[in-house]
């Protein structure tokens, strides 16, 4: 089933309420990762709006999907589609990064919020994800179990020791999304440290794999859709670029960890269409 | 018992740990070829970045990768010829190549250095999942494994600059935060030796990394109540400078440890070994108890958890109860 366009152009219009949200969260922390869930807000709209199974009234249900953000850097993005959802209040969104707040710098396991999983260390999120899987299968359980990744973090051994071990497993009902900028914090991903080919490795491993524009959303909802139905875990290699939305914060590896000023807030907020 | 060095005077300066551990590395790349430097995708925020510029035949950037880059360390120093700094931030460098640094680093006691940055709650915002509590515990289990927790920016230089010539694995604790430079410009760092920083007989707080600024400040706070506190640098807490610690026990008959860290395992614990050997007294252990951090800036984080100057002088007057 392809997307009306009336729904696509609702999910386009999330996605950029999405990057209000992020630059704003960040720019009231005065500290945060702006790039990665800029880059990220597109396939991330289309899999909690679309796809991933959780809501306000099943979050108690053992059956529910599960996330996890195996890239937990990337949370702003993760905590606006929470509230996008009505799991988080949006005002709490600008308690980000402060002292006592339930939306800490990197993910922290919060079952009333939906937060299926505290991330923040790089190559823990897959394994942890296809544990979840696993239980989904022997708890009789329709779930699917759905995590991110990212260049950098398929930089981690544990990534693939849990790519083996999740295809040998047969763990139909897990799929990665892989944010592949090619940025990472110390430049640019093919120079500090080349994945290469993650479609072909993940192949290799025995994992349906393919390669998505990660900002294309018709072809986003496709790959999330065929995710259902495969023989093995899927991964979704989402080519994206980091900063999508805001100029200056594009392509580059100097936004992954800075906080925008009130200027800068400015401007990101007009480019997306936000001011006033 | 060990003399005072003098302690830095004139204007305050605020440097970080891990900026003069930076700056020494870049010294050191001049003075010897035989100096390597590994990192994992965090070279700006570790500081080797400067090294890497000036020297990137001998600097080595393994992404997000830090077991593989420990093994590799290891290898490589097996050779004999090279001395190699890997650096990460202390949670990662510590926790996810723990067992490289035990299997592959310490049990053939190999010349690898590692000086791990971002170390305990000063970290700040970025929360638990980056705020290392564990590391001195972890590191300090480990036979061979030297661990040093310089006070401030100039210890942090004069360790980096030592630990090339101290053989077989060191580990240096550094942070983010820019904290205050206490000791002089004439201070000289030696393994396994401990400094009195302030004298004092009513108790001993002894301390390590930030937290020894803090416990100058408490050592105010507690004399203006009348108390004279005397403050001990414990920056290496593996060997423990264990004359030291007993001639406090002897003369003060009360210990107080702080460290930015849990007190399981970590400088309360190594001192409390010496303790209990040499002349046991009273003791209470300031760090976190058996939980983790949270998001937060890091000086109030340290205010919340005690770790402050006014947490310190407080569990200092509870000790006090407690001195026969
Ligand atoms: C195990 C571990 N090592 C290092 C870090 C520090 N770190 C946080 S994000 C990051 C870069 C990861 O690359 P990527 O996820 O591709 O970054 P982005 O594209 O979002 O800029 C690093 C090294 C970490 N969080 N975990
Ligand atoms: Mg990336």
């Amino acid at each position: 089933m392809t997307l009306s366009s009336d729904r696509m152009q609702e999910l386009q219009a999330i996605a950029q309420r999405v990057r209000v949200d992020i630059v704003s969260m960040v720019h009231a922390a005065k500290c945060g990762h702006p790039g990665g869930p800029l880059g990220m807000a597109d396939f991330m709209t289309v899999l909690f709006m679309e796809h991933l199974n959780l809501t306000t009234e099943n979050l108690d249900d053992p059956g529910r999907d599960r996330f996890v953000l195996g890239n937990g850097h990337t949370c702003a993005g993760y905590y606006a589609l929470l509230s996008a959802k009505g799991l988080i209040p949006h005002d709490e969104l600008l308690t980000f990064r402060k002292l006592g707040s339930r939306l800490q710098g990197h993910p922290h396991r919060t079952p009333e919020m939906g937060i299926d999983f505290s991330t923040g260390s790089l190559g823990t999120g897959l394994s942890a994800a296809a544990g979840m899987a696993l239980g989904a299968r022997l708890n009789g359980t329709n779930a699917h179990v759905y995590c991110t990744s990212s260049d950098g973090d398929s930089q981690e051994g544990q990534i693939w020791e849990a790519a083996t071990s999740a295809a040998h497993f047969e763990l139909s009902n897990l799929t990665v999304i892989v944010d592949f900028n090619n940025i990472q914090i110390d430049g640019k991903m093919r120079e500090i440290m080349n994945v290469r080919d993650l479609r072909a490795k993940y192949e290799a491993f025995g994992w349906n794999a393919l390669d998505v524009d990660g900002h294309d959303m018709e072809a986003l909802d496709q790959a999330f859709s065929d995710t259902r139905n495969a023989a093995m875990p899927t991964a979704i290699i989402a080519h994206t670029i980091i900063g999508k939305g805001v100029g200056f914060m594009e392509d580059t590896s100097s936004w992954h960890g800075v906080a925008p000023d009130d200027e800068q807030l400015a401007v990101a907020l007009a480019e997306l269409g936000a001011t006033g | 018992m060990t003399l005072s060095p003098p302690l830095a005077t004139g204007e305050v300066k605020k440097v970080a740990t891990r900026a003069a551990y930076g700056e020494a590395l870049l010294a050191l790349g001049g003075q010897r070829d035989d100096v390597i430097v590994f990192d994992a995708d965090l070279s700006g925020s570790t500081k080797t970045k400067a090294f890497g510029q000036a020297y990137p035949d001998r600097f080595f950037n393994f992404g997000v990768a830090e077991a593989n880059m420990m093994g590799t360390a290891a290898g490589l120093a097996s050779l004999g010829r090279q001395v190699v700094f890997a650096s990460s931030f202390a949670m990662f460098a510590t926790g996810k190549a723990w067992e490289q640094l035990r299997q592959c680093v310490c049990v053939p006691n190999l010349n690898v250095k590692v000086c791990a940055t971002h170390a305990g709650l000063t970290v700040g915002e970025d929360g638990k999942s980056h705020q290392m509590l564990e590391d001195i515990t972890l590191m300090r289990a480990i036979p061979n494994m030297k661990v040093i927790v310089p006070a401030d920016a100039t210890e942090a230089r004069a360790a980096v600059l030592a630990a090339v010539d101290i053989p077989g694995p060191v580990y240096i604790r550094l942070s983010r935060a820019s904290t205050r430079v206490i000791l002089g410009d004439d201070y000289r760092f030696e393994l396994g030796r401990g400094t009195v920083l302030r004298d004092g007989t009513d108790l001993a707080i002894c301390a390590c990394g930030v937290e020894v600024p803090e416990a100058l400040d408490a050592a105010e706070l507690l004399f203006a109540k009348g108390i004279d506190a005397r403050v001990i640098n414990l920056s290496t807490v593996d060997p423990m400078d264990e004359e030291l610690v007993a001639t406090a026990a002897r003369e003060c008959g009360a210990i107080l440890t702080v460290e930015e860290h849990q007190i399981r395992g970590g400088l309360g614990d190594a001192v409390a070994q010496a303790v209990v050997k040499h002349c046991p007294v009273p003791m209470g252990m300031v760090g976190m108890d058996g939980e983790f951090g949270q998001s937060g800036p890091p000086n109030d984080l340290l205010a919340h958890y005690g770790l402050d100057a006014k947490g310190i002088a407080a569990r200092a007057e509870e000790l006090l109860q407690r001195k026969g």
